[in-house]
């Protein structure tokens, strides 16, 4: 009997990859999945930190596809590598400040490495030709087959019949004829094929799982990193980007207002890296301060927290600012009109 | 048989699932590991993690904002 081949695919949570996996277990290729976190994955974060979202439960898709497929799943923290992909990338953003060639390049490379330090024979992807402007063009998909390493050990089987042949095809290890031809965005073949292999209640494709693909995170990301003067970050940093509303009123400040009970709480815990504010004589948000402020800067910031405040309309609202040694200041301000918060400053 | 804890406080997941992951490695067939999270998601996604690698989970409970995961390695 000839010698069953191991194939690593990797696994984004997507229709897609799940289909791609289950091409390969249908010609009998025994398949685990990777799925790599960069720290920008949508996953159940901002889920977990809203209170309002806490009672409904998320499932984790990559999780919810291994189990589906009933392989393994090995879930890779990417985190310190990928700051060097996201901040240098090679072939540029595509629409916001997604690498996605970069980061294709980057994740197939790691998938060829562990595939060697576990014994298995080639790399499956989701991807199909002419369904993301960037990565998945007839163009770009060789540049990540080439620059990953994995030259012909990388395959993609729902769309295999449009690319040249992959030593898995060359070698009989998969029968090519029984690969796919997918191409461009239209998503019925792939319906077709998931309600064939009785796929339901999967995740709806295309986008929607990186947070580098979001125009307003971006906006954060990009108003951040030229804030500091550096595009350096942490994963504080990230998670950070991901809660409350952002208003920056002045180049060396920004705000981080919490907007419901759960934003709150979670940016309590960094009361000691921010200077906050919460108010004291009415029910009201929790305010982070990233930067550097000086008397008046404070009187600002505690004008504009106040204003998403329940004490909006009051002709006063009490605030506590507190540093991050403990010290506090009480300050009793009038609450900003909505109307004289400069829409620019809102990040 | 050996038991370990590992602390997941404070972490948003997958952090949790990947820490569990990386400690299983470290352990052997029939050790028990607790996993603490202040993220309730750990409570579907250490299970199905467990699930799809052949570990069991023992018991799930819930308390104070917290939630524990009891599990026993299975397949190494
Ligand atoms: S959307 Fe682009 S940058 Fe984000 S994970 Fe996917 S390929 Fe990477």
């Amino acid at each position: 009997m000839s010698q069953q081949r191991k194939a690593v695919a990797l696994i984004s949570g997507g229709l897609d990859s799940l289909l791609a996996a289950r091409v390969m277990l249908e010609q009998g290729i025994h398949v685990e999945g990777i799925n790599f976190f960069t720290g920008f994955c949508v996953e159940g974060h901002t889920h977990a930190i809203r209170k309002q979202d806490k009672s409904k439960s998320k499932r984790n898709n990559a999780l919810w596809s291994a189990e589906q497929l009933g392989i393994k799943l090995h879930i890779i923290d990417i985190v310190e590598e990928y700051k060097d992909v996201l901040i240098n990338p090679k072939h540029g953003y595509g629409k916001n400040m997604n690498p996605c060639l970069d980061c294709k390049i980057f994740m197939v490379n790691k998938a060829k490495q562990w595939a060697e330090e576990n014994g298995f024979d080639f790399i499956i992807t989701g991807e199909v030709v002419g369904q993301r402007p960037m990565s998945q063009r007839k163009d770009t998909m060789p540049v990540v087959s080439r620059e990953s390493g994995a030259d012909d050990r990388l395959l993609r089987p729902l769309c295999a019949q449009n690319l040249p042949e992959t030593l898995p095809e060359k070698e009989g290890w998969v029968k090519r004829d029984e690969l796919f031809g997918f191409s461009g965005r239209n998503r019925k073949p792939q319906m077709a094929l998931a309600k064939k292999y009785g796929f339901e209640d999967y995740a709806k494709p295309a986008g929607g799982c990186c947070f580098l693909t979001d125009e307003s995170y971006s906006a954060k990301l990009v108003d951040l990193w030229d804030a500091r003067g550096t595009r350096e970050y942490e994963m504080d940093d990230i998670m950070l980007l991901k809660v409350g509303r952002h208003i920056r009123p002045a180049p060396h400040y920004k705000l981080i207002i919490g907007r419901e009970d759960g934003e709150n709480k979670f940016l309590q815990g960094y009361k000691n890296n921010f200077i906050t504010f919460k108010t004291m004589d009415c029910p009201g948000p929790l305010t982070l301060l990233d930067g550097v402020a000086t008397d008046k800067d404070l009187e600002l910031a505690a004008q504009i927290s106040a204003r998403f405040s329940q004490g909006r309309d009051k002709d006063s609202v009490t605030i506590e600012a507190r540093r991050t040694n403990g010290d506090t200041t009480t300050l009793v301000v009038k609450p900003m009109p909505a109307s004289e918060i400069n829409p620019e400053w809102y990040v | 048989m050996p038991h370990f804890e590992l602390d997941a406080r404070r972490m948003f997941c997958p952090m949790p699932v990947i820490r569990t992951q990386d400690k299983i490695k470290e352990l052997n067939i029939g050790d028990t590991l607790e996993v603490v999270s202040t993220d309730p998601g750990a409570l579907n996604d250490i299970p199905a993690w467990c699930r799809i690698n052949g570990h069991k989970v023992i018991k799930t409970r819930d308390a104070d904002d917290e939630v524990f995961i009891l599990i026993e390695v299975c397949d190494v």
